[in-house]
């Protein structure tokens, strides 16, 4: 095992055959062995693209560019790799009290869903990355759909055809680069796409990034992402809402930063307005959702938003690539955390709704730490992970003199401040006594711990900001 | 134009109304029906664009026989999801109790 770039894939394609064959008891032990080793693997695939200062190749089968296939390894794809390994391990030491041995589905799903994460993010050809994205889509619709009822196959069906249209967009753009160029090698493509290309490039681009877009629910095509993270068993949601949605983005950060560079600047200001349009619109559906995972799903919405702030800001002074780097790895562990947490006040309250939540707060105090916890990430309260990720991207809005996008930013916290306290509110009050009588569940305890240890991690990780953000300059 | 042109021109055209299909339309298997539709428009252009001085090049060959095993990975998930919607509600649409906007 010494280069670490195809064991990241191998090792979930491999557990994930090994669940299915074993079934869900043996495999649920053998996926939780698999992430761990996966995780030290991108923890030393971190070590060494920071050590080295550039990008790290494997080429696959001994065969490499432009013949055969080449993966490779940057500092932003390191960091998403090990964000990736790091909320999947704890998301699956509470898939597996969660689902206590019933989920013959979820761990090959879970695994072929890890495999085409890796694999999107070690890519280094255009055509490579669209398989990958197929890969994640179908299995992440796959998880979905898991439950089985209608609402859930509606919304897998629903997302599933979003994220086809998306891919296929994206395809045809492939197609058209292809066409104009003979080659879909990013690093190939990065000294040809120049300001004067043929229009055949432009509107390649165009339908690539508008393809991402699509499937990482920016505002208008945002409908299908609350039913089927709100809709799908709360492991999966946590997975979905805090990992997939993040590797389309890191897609498109990573053509906007280097193949199309010279086409994007004069509609950076695009998803910038879309994003801001999403805070809003996505914190103001939060603030109005009846059912606790709606509430979460449309934070989702929201969070994402703030992604998308970072595209007319990015210059030489990186400061929005950091704070575009930090967003995502805060989010991801917030919302996983959220996520989980919800998952426990629904299985121990029996009930999804906001006001059922009343009084959980002398039960279920660490669980509701937890949410609170997630909370002060999203909200960007100091020191978390959220607080240092709007606080550079206030810094490079202002060098710019945008105080719209100020403005934008502060609302948004304020905003997400609003929906999280009114589940902590509500959780404070006393149940009726009808509510009273009802006979509750005990929650489990790893399930609680569990959503507890990502919650911390989502704040404690603006503490090791500066290794992150040394980890994204290194060959990015 | 060149037939090369001539193939990518169309596929371009399948390929929109592909789109307008899996977006509009309301039956399910239309959906998936206009989905492969739309990933045929893709693949003549991936063809249709990559003839250089007359000879056909191998490579996207090659990748439009890996779209098509994702197409038909796709269209067997979205078939065996549209089957079982079939089987617990009897139709063949999405049902519009969670409005698309939200404001359900």
């Amino acid at each position: 095992m010494t280069d670490p770039l195809p064991w990241l894939i191998l090792l979930p394609l491999l557990w994930a055959t090994g669940a299915f064959l074993l079934g869900p008891a043996r495999g649920a032990r053998l996926a939780l062995a698999g992430t761990a080793v996966q995780l030290w693997l991108a923890f030393a695939l971190a070590a060494k693209v920071s050590s080295a200062g550039t990008a790290l190749h494997h080429p696959v089968g001994g065969w490499g560019a432009p013949l055969g296939i080449d993966l490779a390894a940057d500092g932003l794809a390191a960091l998403l790799l090990i964000l990736t390994q790091f909320v999947a391990l704890p998301l699956f030491l509470y898939a597996r009290a969660y689902f206590a041995g019933k989920s013959p589905a979820f761990w090959p799903l879970a695994g072929f869903l890890l495999a085409g994460m890796n694999a999107l993010f070690l890519s280094a050809d255009l055509f490579n990355l669209y398989v990958t994205l197929e890969l994640v889509g179908l299995a992440a619709v796959g998880l979905v759909a898991m439950g089985g009822g209608a609402q859930q196959l509606a919304a897998a069906l629903r997302y599933l055809f979003a994220t086809l249209v998306g891919s296929g967009l994206y395809l045809l753009g492939v197609a058209l680069i292809y066409g104009v160029f003979g080659t879909v090698s990013i690093t190939a493509l990065t000294p040809l796409v120049t300001a004067d290309a043929p229009p055949a490039v432009w509107f390649a681009a165009g339908l690539m990034l508008a393809g991402l877009m699509a499937k990482t629910a920016l505002f208008p095509f945002h409908y299908w992402l609350p039913p089927a993270h709100g809709g799908a068993p709360a492991p999966v949601s946590a997975l979905l809402s805090a990992l997939v949605v993040k590797a389309s983005f890191y897609l498109i950060l990573r053509l906007w930063l280097h193949p199309f560079a010279p086409l994007t600047q004069v509609a950076a200001w695009l998803p910038a307005l879309l994003g801001g349009a999403a805070i809003l619109w996505g914190s103001w559906q939060a603030i109005r959702a009846e059912r606790l995972k709606e509430l979460v799903a449309w934070s989702t919405v929201a969070q994402l938003g703030y992604l998308f702030l970072i595209f007319p800001l990015l210059g030489a002074d990186r400061l929005a690539l950091h704070a575009g780097g930090m967003q995502v790895v805060a989010h991801g562990l917030a919302k996983a955390a959220m996520f989980a947490a919800v998952g426990v006040l629904i299985q121990v309250t029996g009930r999804d709704a906001v006001a059922d939540v009343a009084g959980v707060a002398a039960r279920l105090p660490v669980t509701l730490f937890a949410f609170g916890l997630a909370g002060i990430t999203l909200m960007g309260l100091p020191p978390s992970g959220g607080f240092l990720a709007k606080w550079m991207l206030i810094d490079a809005a202002l060098l710019r003199g945008r105080w719209d996008m100020v403005v934008v930013i502060l609302a948004g916290g304020l905003l997400a401040a609003v929906y999280v306290f009114r589940v902590l509110r509500q959780a404070f009050l006393l149940p009726s006594s009808g509510e009273r009588r009802r006979v509750e569940r005990r929650p489990v305890a790893t399930l609680e711990w569990t959503a507890f240890a990502l919650a911390a991690a989502s704040v404690l990780v603006g503490l090791r900001g500066m290794e992150i953000l040394r980890l994204l300059e290194a060959g990015t | 134009m060149t037939s090369g042109l001539i193939f990518a021109c169309a596929g371009v055209v399948l390929f929109a109304m592909g789109t307008a299909g899996v977006v509009l339309l309301d039956h399910l298997l239309r959906r998936i029906l206009a989905f492969n539709l739309m990933g045929s428009g893709a693949f003549l252009v991936l063809i249709g664009l990559a003839q250089r001085d007359g000879m056909p090049d191998p490579v996207p060959q090659a990748m439009v026989l890996t779209g098509i095993v994702v197409a038909v990975a796709a269209t067997a998930l979205a078939l065996a999801l549209a089957r079982r919607l079939f089987a617990l509600t009897g139709g063949y649409g999405l049902p519009q109790s969670e409005a698309k906007d939200g404001n359900d």
